[in-house]
């Protein structure tokens, strides 16, 4: 077992003490461990099925029926497209469309600097503020294909800045 | 303590807050604010107040219903009406201190309007939408603060709950079955009978469960309510649990709500304290707990046996019904399901009887309901009205029309589940059954309003892949023909439709909805009938001519500028280019797009001054002349109204 197999396992038993073991706990268990880690590994999931006694499918099943779980490890910074009604009507596809131009990544995928994940949403309910995307859970109002530019730009200087004052 | 001291304390202090010759400041922080900024507004007001020394009070409060004019701040100062401020922004919100709190200078030009008629500013009692609207279920949105329980209890809060502990469980369940409230999710079953059937079943403990899995693109409502008023329904699901003997309830929200889930689990906790939840609750021998299960993202799980799955830790696949949910719900025990607003109800008819309930609506559906407005329509944001007001008023007047004088071509109602109605169906009253009718649904209530720049083949593609990837998967029709829809109607978008392709998607319309368990299968159909019913004529031209009136369908347009419009000079396009597809013809003086570059995101439509207004789109794309071969004649050929 690698050092890190070692460490999900430890963070996964440190986050079900106090937890019971019965198996409608399975869905806020998986979340709990994703608002932890980022993602499901895979040794999380079987010490999850382990710790309810149920089947290994079984966790792996409800991981992959529900959108909200994901099962690679996310960006440092995540973004999220709502792809809601109104938000399609003015252009939510496009701001996809400049989120993935830019990054240089599909949906679901990671940008290979680790930095950006891209990811759409169903409906996050700010229709009046359409188009938007969720950046780092803050919702972007009007995010059309030039803010998206903004957005970008401003994680960058946020990062000049910080290896600045690094060195 | 009990519960009249409880509520005298509450009002004394409410009644401090505003009668005091201290300011109030309340900034609407729900998600709809924070996306424009309202969290960086409030900061900046309790910066200035600290810089500046003053006693005020400042206070969170959910959505007003004005998400068009977000962020919003309602300023109360002694001598003056409580005055609400749209678009506020940081600096502004520092200038309204100095100018309005600290000297008496209300800086009317960026008022909204007052909450109370008087005599210096027109009061919100002026707007035309103020003769609809009805506000029962949204009067304490934005009024109060969502995370202090002693606000709603000042307002009249828990009263109901108090109310109702003195009645027999029986009669409250035959005082809501006689003011014939129906559930208000969409599907509009009876909710008083669902509780008796509860009632009257074998099996304990019962459940209770409030289904907040809103899941519909283009509503938000329940996430409103949830975020501005949440007691409001945890007394409703009390009141609720008493009248069927349930034990237990489950609040369920959606985990794409984290303010919601976060202020619905600390109302949770304040009514724990105040044993308004828990065991003997206000000193009776009831018990019964709520907990807060986060739904994870799957829309099939706003149907009652799917989301009963997802809560038993199971993927949310809907089972076969009988039993009913009533008779056989969560953990095989009688369980009775309702939307937010539903239950949100409750507290209502139980404080003012069945009667007062009955007044208000259509014959068949009473009461009010909340809708999401949204899209092209000028006043976004939320509206309650009576049942019966009809789609016309709740657009023109009560949403003040569509935006930039376009013209009105439809409205989606019913999300994925509903359809696309036209100008002549805008007279419909809006109720469960006319809508029904017409071949859309209530709904929950989230309402799309589409202009002439919106293509309906386009719409109808986009909620078939909506339901098409939301698809569980156990029905073959739904989960295969879905798929075989989703699949012609990209075809037509890309104009490689064919006609006998109208036949097949009515036929695998029918099909889908015969062969399908649950309604996400059963009404995905919807709006692809609804289009075509209404809007056949466009589906013809993608297929006929490969074009898209409404200039929509990306493959089917492309960009140009008019030579003629263009201001030399100018160079807006140029520099807000995403790709950098556009450049200066030198010899000509002209800005030219290259088309084999253009992405068409639309920017430098939105770039291009007004004035000049030189950016088109053309359909289908090889309407855009050459430049290297056509003269300037060629290009007078291309009008704007293609």
């Amino acid at each position: 077992m690698s050092d890190e197999e070692v460490e999900i396992k430890e963070k996964v038993r440190a986050l079900l003490k106090g937890i019971g073991s019965k198996r409608e706990n399975l869905i806020p268990i998986l979340q709990k461990i994703q608002e932890e880690l980022g993602y499901l590994p895979p040794d999380a999931m079987l010490e999850v099925a382990r710790f309810l006694n149920i089947p290994e499918i079984d966790v792996y099943s409800v991981a992959t029926f529900y959108n909200q779980f994901r099962l690679t490890p996310p960006g440092k910074h995540s973004i999220r497209v709502c792809m809601g009604t109104a938000c399609h009507v003015k252009g939510g596809h496009i701001t996809l469309a400049a989120w993935q131009r830019r990054l240089k990544i599909g949906v679901g995928e990671t940008s290979p600097d680790r930095e950006f994940d891209l990811d759409t949403v169903a409906c996050v309910g700010c229709c009046a503020m359409a188009p938007v995307t969720v950046v780092d859970k803050k919702v972007q109002a009007k995010a059309d294909p030039t803010r998206v530019d903004g957005i970008l730009l401003s994680y960058q200087l946020q990062k000049e800045q910080e290896e600045k004052e690094k060195n | 303590m009990k519960f009249e001291e409880i509520k005298k304390q509450a009002q004394s202090r409410w009644r401090k807050i505003w009668n005091d010759q201290t300011p109030v400041i309340l900034v609407g922080t729900a998600t709809c604010g924070r996306a424009a900024g309202a969290l960086e507004v409030l900061q900046a007001i309790k910066d200035t107040v600290k810089k500046q020394n003053l006693n005020c009070h400042i206070y969170e409060v959910g959505c007003m219903g004005h998400c068009y004019a977000e962020p919003l701040v309602i300023l109360r100062k002694p001598g003056f009406p409580s005055i609400c401020y749209g678009h506020v922004n940081p600096v502004l919100a520092e200038n309204l201190i100095n100018h309005f709190i600290l000297n008496d200078d209300p800086c009317l030009e960026f008022v909204l309007g007052a909450l109370e008629e008087n005599d210096l500013i027109p009061s919100f009692f002026d707007f035309p939408r103020s003769k609809y609207e009805k506000r029962i279920l949204l009067k304490n949105c934005g009024h109060i603060n969502p995370e202090e329980i002693e606000h709603y209890i000042a307002n009249g809060g828990y009263e109901s709950l108090s109310k109702a502990l003195q009645m027999k469980p029986e009669e409250i369940v035959s005082e809501v079955k006689r003011s014939k409230l129906r559930g208000l999710g969409g599907a509009g079953f009876p909710a008083g009978e669902k509780w008796d059937v509860c009632r009257h079943s074998e099996g304990e403990p019962k459940y209770l469960i409030c289904n907040g899995d809103e899941g519909d693109p283009g509503a938000f409502m329940d996430r409103a309510i949830l975020e501005s008023d949440p007691h409001s329904v945890l007394e409703g699901m009390v009141i609720a649990g008493y009248a069927i003997g349930a034990r237990h309830g489950y609040i369920y929200v959606r985990a794409e709500y984290p303010l919601a889930v976060q202020r619905v689990q600390n109302a949770i906790h304040q009514a724990e304290e105040y044993k308004f939840l828990g065991e003997n609750i206000l000193g009776s021998n009831f018990n019964f707990d709520i907990k807060l299960f986060q739904g994870s993202g799957a829309f099939v799980c706003g149907e009652a046996t799917a989301l009963i799955a997802s809560i038993e830790g199971k993927p949310g696949m809907p089972r076969h019904r009988p039993p009913r949910v009533a008779v056989q719900g969560l953990f095989g025990k009688p369980t009775v399901l309702n939307n937010v607003k539903t239950l949100a109800y409750v507290p209502h008819i139980i404080k003012n009887g069945a009667d007062w309930f009955l007044q208000t609506g259509t014959e068949k559906s009473k009461g009010t309901a909340v809708f999401a407005l949204a899209g092209k329509v000028v006043n976004t944001g939320l509206v309650e009205v009576p049942m019966g007001t009809t789609l016309r008023q709740l657009i023109f007047q009560v949403g003040g029309g569509i935006t930039k004088g376009k013209r009105f071509k439809a409205v989606q109602i019913g999300g994925p589940s509903g359809g696309c109605l036209p100008e002549s169906a805008l007279d419909l009253p809006i109720d469960f059954d006319s809508l029904q009718e017409s071949g859309a649904m209530m709904g929950s209530g989230g309402m799309v309003v589409l202009d002439e720049d919106d293509c309906m083949v386009e719409v109808a593609r986009y909620f078939l892949d909506f339901t098409q990837k939301e698809s569980c998967g156990k029905c073959t029709l739904c989960r295969l023909g879905t798929k075989q829809m989703l699949d012609i109607l990209e075809d037509i978008t890309k104009g490689r439709g064919k006609m006998e392709d109208l036949e097949t998607l009515q036929e695998l319309a029918e099909d889908i909805k015969a062969g399908s368990l649950c309604g996400l299968g059963r009404t995905a159909p919807n709006p692809v009938l609804t289009t075509l019913q209404y809007f056949r004529e466009e589906y013809e031209v993608h297929i006929k001519e490969g074009r898209c009136p409404a200039l929509m369908c990306q493959t089917l347009i492309a960009y140009y500028i008019l030579p003629e419009k263009c201001a030399r000079g100018c160079d807006a396009c140029v520099g807000t280019c995403t790709v950098e597809a556009i450049s200066t013809d030198k010899k000509r003086r002209i800005k030219v797009i290259d088309q084999e570059k253009c992405v068409k995101c639309n920017t430098c439509v939105a770039a291009c001054p007004p004035q000049y207004d030189a950016v088109i789109k053309l359909s289908p794309p090889d309407r855009v002349p050459r430049f290297k071969i056509t003269s300037s004649g060629a290009e007078n050929n291309v009008s704007k109204s293609s």
